[in-house]
C-alpha cells in the first residue's frame, strides 16, 4: 500500500511553485525539502529581493530575530530549490499559468497594505499608514519617498498593537542607537531632525486587551530619556482581576501595573520625550487645517461591555475629545490584497482555506492550489505561528503529492520563463546569486555608515546590481 | 570537562560584558561557542554522557546520548528532532518551545524574564514550558525528557475565526 501511494513520486518530480518569499514560503519550502526527496521548488518573489517582512517588517533594531535569515538561505542553496525574484503574480505571471506549469502552486504572499479606519478626513496630510512608516525605515522600494513631516511635537498612533509599539519605538529611541542598526539612511536623516516628543498610543479597549505583547512593552519601558506616562484612571478595577488572568496576560498587566505606580514618581527632565498610552477610546474623525494638514483627533469615549475580561467588546457613549496632534499614525492591522483574478477571498479577508487547501470548485487537470501565512491565517502572530502554519501546509502538500495518481511531467519555470521574455524581452528576472549580489553591496556600502547593512531602495538599482 | 567550563567562563564573561550594557538598552552577543558545531561532538568519556529522551509532537520517543554542556536545541538538531532555533538561540523566537517533565524543571537554572517574556508568545503554553535553547545539559539532567509541543495545530486553519473587538 504505502509503495502504491509512493510510486507516482518515484516516476516523476514533483514541481511545486512556492508565490512570496518570506518566513511562510521558507518555512513550507523547509519542510517540503525535507519530506520529499525529489520534490523541485521554485519561489517566486515580487521584488527583487527575498524574506519579506523579515527584511521589510522587523524592526531595525531586532537584528537577532532576522537570524533566521540564515535558516531560509540554506533551504536556497539547496540544488533543487530556486528563488526567482522581480516576477509580480497577476502581472508578470498568471495564477493559471503557473497551476497549468506545476503540480502544486503555494500562495504565501502575505498581506501587504494596512486597514482604514473609513472615517472622514482620513486621507488629510501626516496621516501615516504604519505599514508606510515601518517600509520606509525598513527601505522597502514602495515606500522609500514616504512624506512624513516630524516638525511638530505631539503625535498619535492609532492602536496598541507590536507595529504600533515598533513605531513608536523607533520615533523615541535616541538617534544614536539607530545608528549602529540597519535602518535606513533618508529615515536617519528625517528622524535626527525630529520634534516629536509627545507620543500618544491610542486604544479602544482597555489596558486588558492590548495586542502588543511584554517584550515589546518592556523594551518601551526601558528607552533611555523617554518616560511612560500612564493615566490612573484607565486602570481602574484592573489590579483586582489580574490574579485570575491566564500567564501571558497577567505578566503583561503586572508590567503595566507596576510602571503605574512608578510612573506617580517620576520626574520628567527637560529634552525628555513622553509615551502616553491612552485607553477607551476611538477615531471619530480628524480634525484639519485649511491646507488640509491633520491638527487633532476626535475621539468617542468607549465603555467596555462582556463578561469574557479579556476579549470584552467597546460600546460607544455619547462623550467626545479632542486630541490636539499634528502627526498620526494608523496602526490597526493589515490585510491582503487579492493580485490575481483567479484567488477566492472570504469576508475576513483571507483565503478561504482548509488546512492550507484553497477551498474552489474542483478543477482536476490544473495544479491544486494552497495558500499559507498570513495570506491564509490573517495578518496575526509571531513567527513562531507562521511557521507552525507553513508546516502545516507543507504535509498537507505533501499528502496530496503522495496520493496523486497521475501526477506528469510539468514545464515548471521554464514554461513561465518562456512566456515572460514573450511579453517583455527585457524583463530582469533575479535568482539567488543575483540576490547575494544585492546582499554583498548592501553590507559593503553598510561598511561606510558604520551599520551592518544599508539597504538598497530603488529596484532598478537592485536590477543593476543583479546583473552586473 | 574542558569544553564545558570553556563554555560556563565564556557564558559567565558574557553575562559579565552584559551588566555593563545598561539593561534598557542590552545588545545581543552571540556566543561564538555555540552554534552547535559542539553538539556534533561524541561524549569524550562515560562520565560526561547524559543521557535525555525527546518526545515529538506524536508521542513519538527518541533516546539521545548528550553529553555535560550540550545544548539541547542543537543536539536536537544533530539527531533529526524537529526542534526549530529560528533565531539561533539568541532569545528573539520561541520555535524552540518545549515541555520539561517537571521533576527536571526543579534542576534548572530558573528561566531569566527574557525567556519568560518570550514564552508568554508561544501557543500552549503550559507551567513546565522551556526554551530549548536555554537549556544546558548537566548531570543532573541524566534521564531528562523534552516533549515537544502540538504547535502544528492552527487555530485559524481549524476554522477559529478571530473574535472582532
Amino acid at each position: 500500500m504505502i509503495t502504491r501511494l509512493y510510486c507516482s513520486l518515484d516516476n516523476v518530480v514533483p514541481r511545486v511553485c512556492i508565490v512570496g518569499s518570506g518566513p511562510a514560503g521558507f518555512y513550507a519550502a523547509m519542510h517540503l525539502c525535507k519530506k520529499i526527496e525529489n520534490v523541485h521548488i521554485d519561489i517566486l518573489e515580487k521584488l527583487p529581493v527575498p524574506f519579506g517582512l523579515v527584511r521589510y517588517g522587523v524592526a531595525p533594531d531586532h537584528p537577532e530575530v532576522k537570524n533566521v535569515i540564515n535558516q531560509f538561505t540554506k533551504v536556497a542553496n539547496k540544488p533543487n530549490v530556486n528563488f526567482y525574484g522581480n516576477i509580480a503574480l497577476g502581472k508578470d505571471v498568471g495564477l493559471l499559468q503557473l497551476r497549468q506549469n506545476y503540480d502544486a502552486v503555494l500562495l504565501t504572499y502575505g498581506a501587504e497594505e494596512d486597514k482604514t479606519l473609513g472615517i472622514e478626513n482620513e486621507e488629510a496630510y501626516n496621516i501615516v499608514a504604519a505599514r508606510n512608516f515601518v517600509g520606509w525605515y525598513n527601505g522597502h522600494p514602495r515606500d522609500k519617498d514616504l512624506k512624513i513631516d516630524l516638525s511638530g511635537t505631539t503625535a498619535a498612533i492609532l492602536g496598541q498593537g507590536n507595529v504600533a509599539l515598533d513605531v513608536a519605538r523607533i520615533l523615541l529611541t535616541p538617534i544614536d542607537i539607530l545608528r549602529k542598526t540597519d535602518i535606513t539612511e533618508h529615515a536617519l536623516a528625517a528622524l535626527a531632525d525630529s520634534k516629536v516628543k509627545e507620543l500618544y498610543l491610542v486604544g479602544r479597549r482597555g489596558p486588558l486587551q492590548v495586542a502588543f505583547t511584554i517584550k515589546e512593552l518592556r523594551e518601551q519601558l526601558n528607552l533611555p530619556n523617554c518616560k511612560t506616562v500612564w493615566r490612573e484612571q484607565d486602570f481602574e478595577g484592573v489590579s483586582s482581576v489580574v490574579s485570575n488572568l491566564g500567564r501571558p496576560r497577567k505578566r503583561l498587566t503586572e508590567l503595566m501595573l507596576k510602571a503605574l505606580s512608578e510612573s506617580s514618581k517620576i520626574n520628567i527632565m527637560p529634552g525628555d520625550k513622553c509615551f502616553k498610552p491612552l485607553f477607551f477610546r476611538s477615531p471619530n474623525k480628524f480634525l484639519t487645517d485649511n491646507m488640509n494638514h491633520v491638527t487633532g483627533i476626535e475621539l468617542t469615549c468607549n465603555r467596555l461591555e462582556g463578561d469574557n475580561l479579556e476579549h470584552q467588546k467597546c460600546i460607544a457613549t455619547d462623550e467626545k475629545e479632542v486630541l490636539d496632534c499634528s502627526l498620526v499614525f494608523r496602526s490597526i492591522g493589515y490585510t491582503s490584497v487579492k493580485v490575481d483574478k483567479d484567488i477566492i477571498f472570504d469576508t475576513n479577508g483571507f483565503v478561504t482555506n482548509d488546512k492550507g487547501r484553497v477551498i474552489e470548485d474542483n478543477v482536476s487537470s490544473l495544479a491544486k492550489l494552497y495558500v499559507a501565512g498570513w495570506l491564509g491565517t490573517g495578518p496575526a502572530g509571531v513567527i513562531l505561528h507562521t511557521m507552525s502554519n507553513a508546516f502545516l501546509v507543507a504535509k498537507t502538500i505533501c499528502e496530496d503529492l503522495k496520493n496523486c495518481k497521475n501526477l506528469s511531467s510539468k514545464g515548471g519555470f521554464e514554461e513561465v520563463r518562456k512566456f515572460l521574455s514573450k511579453s517583455n524581452q527585457n524583463h530582469i528576472i533575479v535568482d539567488w546569486n543575483g540576490w547575494k549580489k544585492i546582499d554583498n553591496y548592501e553590507v559593503e556600502l553598510g561598511k561606510k555608515y558604520g551599520k551592518p547593512r544599508e539597504k538598497i531602495c530603488s529596484i532598478s538599482k537592485m536590477l543593476e546590481i543583479a546583473s552586473s | 570537562m574542558f569544553r564545558h567550563l570553556k563554555t560556563r567562563v565564556v557564558t559567565q564573561t558574557l553575562r559579565l560584558i552584559q551588566s555593563f550594557i545598561p539593561k534598557d538598552r542590552q545588545i545581543h552577543v552571540t556566543l561564538g561557542l555555540k552554534h552547535g558545531e559542539f553538539e556534533w561532538q561524541d561524549p569524550k568519556s562515560e562520565e560526561e554522557v547524559v543521557n535525555i529522551t525527546y518526545i515529538d509532537k506524536d508521542g513519538n520517543k527518541t533516546k539521545v546520548r548528550g553529553k555535560v554542556g550540550d545544548n539541547v536545541l542543537y543536539l536536537a538538531h544533530r539527531y533529526g528532532i524537529e526542534m526549530e532555533g529560528a533565531c539561533e538561540a539568541s532569545l528573539a523566537c520561541t520555535t524552540c518551545h518545549v515541555y520539561v517533565r517537571q521533576e527536571f524543571l526543579d534542576k534548572l537554572p530558573p528561566s531569566e524574564e527574557k525567556e519568560d517574556d518570550l514564552l508568554d508568545m508561544a501557543p500552549f503554553l503550559k507551567e513546565n514550558s522551556r526554551l530549548g535553547c536555554q537549556i544546558v545539559l548537566t548531570k543532573e539532567l541524566e534521564g531528562l525528557e523534552l516533549q515537544l509541543p502540538k504547535a502544528t495545530r492552527n487555530f485559524y486553519v481549524d476554522g477559529h475565526k478571530p473574535a472582532p473587538h
